[in-house]
């Protein structure tokens, strides 16, 4: 296939990318969201041992093996990824964190990890394949599905469901999107802004479970996604090769957003003006986006300036695990000091 | 006429707490220390901040037995809502010092009473209305120290070494401490009864706590990284080392660190960063208490499963539940041994003293990395949070070992010598331990999925029946390894052998070996196996099979490690006699003797 034998900037292939063919079901969204994950990093020249991968449980977490097969990955426990990310990540900080999970890893058992995660401002991209639904275990309600769902089995839902995007708002995230597993164009752009960008990056992606809650009513399904979906501008990713050509759009209609790496986020207007970087105005949006019955989608927040956890933590150059153990262990002569001062 | 008891008593201070005694009885106990006298204290303290009643037993003996006794001879009375239930532990003859303040019933003749004048010398003092609570500690540290004969320059020393010798801090405490001492010169208080006279034990020793020691004994094995979370009694363990990892690892000149402190949002997170940290190659470590190793046996499992290497100290305390947050215990070995469902085996390794808890801290962390696996240190609130004297921290004499890490060129070469062929979990040299690679290795082949999922010697997912049998088979295999790697037993023999046997662990040592000695004194005696690790080694077998009848002590309800012998000795079992026993206080020797005694029908000779 000519396509996969296109090379990057690194002069790898795509196929340099992949994972292991997905157990997944077919059409489910997660499969698409791999896919687009594997591009994002093929496109953008990534080494892919440079990628660590993490995951809790369940399908999304399942998903992890199906790209990027030359990262290395930890399929963790459920609800329990983050703090696993965060001791990994310490090994060596120059790499770039993948974490995958799904709306009952992150919203139901996990929500306490992911907030201290989105808190802490972990460098790290967060996606969450939120589908409202427990799928490994065939089916049963989770924290994202929305008040009055009915599903085969489970009955009415008689909750109101727990919104990631503004959990992740709530906790000081310094990148917060959401998008949609049938629009793989817009996820693509915002999957490599979040690779680019210096803090968490939370992606809350509607990724509709074909077996136990894609029927049209159902606001994780395809066709009602494909019928709300809103996005708040089109957006599109500029690396930092690449020279920005503004002139392809019209002057006043752009916004832009200069990430830590050089590269750019061109937000181009759509029906209304959308400033991402206004917090108090993300949470009124979406507020507004509930009511109105619509799937927003599109770069919700972003705060280029927060340090990260990696940042605060004042570390040496050399990767922590690359430190040869004749550094670690203080002189003989330290440990006489020691004793001294306990007698 | 009574005869003087010199260098051998026990002395309790009875205050509230938050009243600032504990820096009063540290200076007291580092002063005796000082002097080259055998000493112990133990806190005894409530979970509160402010007001409840807390104890501090002081124990001088010559012979070094300074385990915890059930007696006190001396009492310092300044906390009036317990003194009644304080005056039934004083023996006779016995002494009582007193707050002038506190009205004292009446005493038996042979309990001598000083009432100490603490508002008086207190205010003649002139400290500052704001201190004056957290000085008054310091009247019965003076008055101490004319009746027991405390040498004033060994005070002002310890008093020098606690503050830092920050003046500010220093004199209004000193002022008062010789006020009080030429109070009770003046007034010619003596106590015909108990006397400390120098002797030179002290020579290649210190004074410090467990916890502080376990810390220290982390960063001379290199930690690169720990995760914890607050819980009595294990956070002074991680404070330590935030206090100390500045000034022994950090870059003097860019002032950049090559390790990580993280307190997390709670154990679970704390042991999940700490499993991801060893996975990536760090040195890397938790401490927590029973209510938080029950959070972590989850990810411990995993641990486990995914061969990462890991250190969890656990300063035991008494469980199940809350249990009693500030009493020590030995309630957590099954528990530890048994941990996460499915089949497990962890490494456990059991410090005695503070010394083995600095020895212990380095070397789990070679043992967790050679064998790729949690390694739990069982230490207890007891060793973790009093200070004792102990030997002078040793040099690590081995250097730090890192297991089989394959880095770039290691593994291209171990490729090329065995034809492409490698696996995360392939056992290459046959003793069941396979060489990993971590993250940040960019060898294009150096990668693996790792999980708790059954998985094939190459990582790959899978469910087949032989796969998973061979693997978890494997990971038993480690525990042969395990038996070398760990601290071996210490075995304490008689001059002629004896056909019964005791054994115990921890910092029971020290009331085990005070109980041998008395019990020699009724012709009874043992030979003493100190099992310092697990998995248990041949030579605990051996020391079961060559014995009669063996008494296990410990400080559980369930005689936890007795069980455990049973299970991994069963042709032994039957000559297994459980002696345990949990109330929140160590063991003394003295119930140590009576149970013995008990079991042996034998009329116990002390008292």
């Amino acid at each position: 296939m000519l396509q996969n034998e296109k090379t990057n900037q690194i002069g790898l292939t795509r196929a340099d990318y992949l994972g292991e063919p997905s157990t997944l079901c077919k059409g489910c969204g997660h499969n698409s969201i791999a896919n687009t994950i594997i591009t994002s990093c093929f496109e953008m020249g990534i080494p892919p041992e440079k990628i660590v991968k993490f995951s809790g449980i369940g399908c999304s977490s399942k998903s992890l093996a199906y790209f990027l097969k030359r990262s290395f990955g930890f399929n963790g426990l459920h609800g329990r990824m983050p703090s696993l990310a965060v001791g990994a990540l310490f090994g060596d900080i120059s790499l770039k964190a993948i974490g995958v999970s799904g709306d009952g890893d992150t919203a139901n058992i996990g929500l306490g990890q992911f907030k201290h995660l989105v808190r802490r401002n972990m460098p790290m991209v967060y996606i969450v394949e939120n589908n409202g639904v427990y799928g490994l275990t065939k089916g049963q309600f989770s924290a994202t599905a929305e008040k009055g769902l009915t599903l085969k089995r489970q009955g009415k839902n008689i909750y109101l469901p727990v919104d990631i995007a503004m959990e992740a708002l709530a906790a000081n995230a310094t990148f917060v999107a959401r998008s949609f597993a049938g629009d793989p164009k817009q996820l693509k752009e915002l999957i490599k802004a979040a690779l680019s960008h210096e803090g968490i990056a939370v992606l809350d992606i509607i990724s509709p479970c074909v077996t136990f809650n894609n029927q049209e009513n159902s606001l994780h399904s395809y066709s009602w996604g494909k019928g709300h979906e809103d996005p708040i501008h089109e957006i599109e990713f500029v690396p930092v090769r690449e020279e920005i050509t503004i002139d392809d759009f019209q002057k006043g209609t752009t916004r832009e957003v200069q990430l830590h790496d050089g590269s750019v986020v061109v937000l181009k207007k759509l029906a209304k003006d959308y400033d991402p970087t206004n917090r108090n105005e993300a949470m009124r949006m979406m507020e507004e986006a509930i009511r109105n019955d619509l799937l927003v989608t599109g770069l919700i927040y972003v705060d280029t300036q927060s340090p990260n956890l990696v940042q605060l933590s004042n570390l040496i150059d050399t990767p922590l695990n690359r430190v040869p153990a004749s550094q670690l262990r203080p002189d003989k002569k330290s440990l006489e000091g020691i004793n001294r001062s306990f007698r | 006429m009574v005869l003087k008891k010199v260098n051998d008593f026990c002395m309790t201070i009875c205050t509230v707490n938050g009243s600032g005694s504990a820096t009063a009885n540290s200076l007291i106990l580092r002063a005796i220390f000082k002097m080259g006298i055998p000493v112990s204290g133990k806190n005894i303290f409530p979970s509160n901040i402010q007001g409840l009643p807390t104890w501090y037993s002081i124990r001088v003996n010559y012979q070094g037995f300074v385990g915890r006794v059930d007696h006190d001879d001396i009492i310092i009375a300044m906390n009036p809502e317990t003194l009644q239930s304080d005056l039934s532990y004083l023996r006779t003859p016995g002494l009582l010092l007193y707050d002038k303040d506190i009205v004292v019933p009446k005493v038996s003749d042979s309990i001598t009473t000083i009432a100490m004048p603490v508002t008086h010398l207190i205010n003649q003092s002139k400290t500052p209305a704001n201190l004056k609570i957290y000085l008054s500690n310091m009247v019965y540290v003076g008055i101490l120290a004319y009746v027991l004969n405390i040498d004033m320059d060994k005070i002002k020393e310890a008093l020098f070494q606690h503050f830092s010798g920050r003046e500010a801090a220093i004199d209004p405490n000193k002022k008062v401490i010789d006020l009080a001492y030429s109070w009770a010169e003046s007034e010619k208080i003596s106590s015909s009864l108990f006397e400390l006279k120098p002797m030179n034990q002290d020579n290649g020793y210190i004074m410090t706590c467990g916890n502080t020691a376990a810390a220290l004994g982390a960063i001379y094995g290199g930690v690169q990284f720990i995760s914890w979370y607050p819980i009595t009694p294990a956070s002074t363990l991680p404070e330590a080392m935030n206090e100390y990892l500045p000034l022994l690892r950090m870059d003097q000149k860019t002032k950049k660190c090559n390790y990580v402190s993280l307190q997390a949002e709670d154990e679970l997170a704390a042991i999940g960063m700490a499993v991801g940290a060893g996975w990536s190659g760090l040195r890397s470590m938790t401490a927590t208490s029973g209510p938080g190793l029950c959070l972590m046996a989850e990810y411990l499992g995993l641990a486990y499963q995914s061969e990462i290497p890991v250190v969890v100290w656990d300063v035991q305390r008494v469980g199940p539940s809350t249990g009693l947050p500030t009493r020590t215990s030995q309630g957590d070995l099954t528990f530890s041994y048994f941990l996460s469902h499915g089949d497990t085996n962890f490494v456990i390794l059991l410090p005695g003293s503070v010394f083995e808890c600095f020895e212990f801290a380095w070397k789990a962390f070679d043992i967790a990395e050679q064998l790729q696996t949690p390694v739990l240190v069982l230490s207890d609130l007891d060793l973790g949070m009093n200070d004792w004297i102990t030997h002078e921290f040793a040099y690590p004499e081995t250097p730090i070992k890192r297991g089989k890490i394959l880095w770039e060129e290691d593994l291209s070469e171990l490729l090329k010598n065995r034809e492409g062929d490698w696996g995360r979990y392939l056992d290459i040299d046959g003793d069941g331990i396979p060489y990993r690679t971590v993250p940040g290795n960019l060898h294009p082949k150096a990668a693996y999925f790792a999980r708790g999922t059954g998985h094939d010697e190459y990582g790959c997912y899978s469910e087949s029946p032989h796969v998973w049998e061979r693997m978890q088979n494997r990971l038993l295999k480690k525990m042969d390894y395990a038996k070398v790697l760990i601290p071996a037993p210490i075995f304490q023999r008689e001059n002629k052998k004896s056909k019964i046997g005791i054994i115990a662990y921890g910092s029971n040592d020290i009331a085990v070996k005070e109980a041998i000695f008395l019990l020699k004194q009724v012709k009874l005696s043992f030979d003493y196996l100190r099992i310092r690790g697990i998995p248990f080694s041949k030579e605990i077998g051996i020391f079961l099979e060559g014995h009669e009848k063996i008494y296990v002590i410990e400080s559980n309800r369930d005689g936890q490690l007795a069980q455990l012998l049973m299970i991994n000795f069963p042709y032994s079992a039957g000559k297994i006699i459980s002696i345990a026993h949990v109330d929140g206080l160590a063991l003394s020797a003295n119930w140590i003797v009576n149970q013995i005694c008990k079991k042996e029908k034998i009329k116990n000779a002390s008292k």
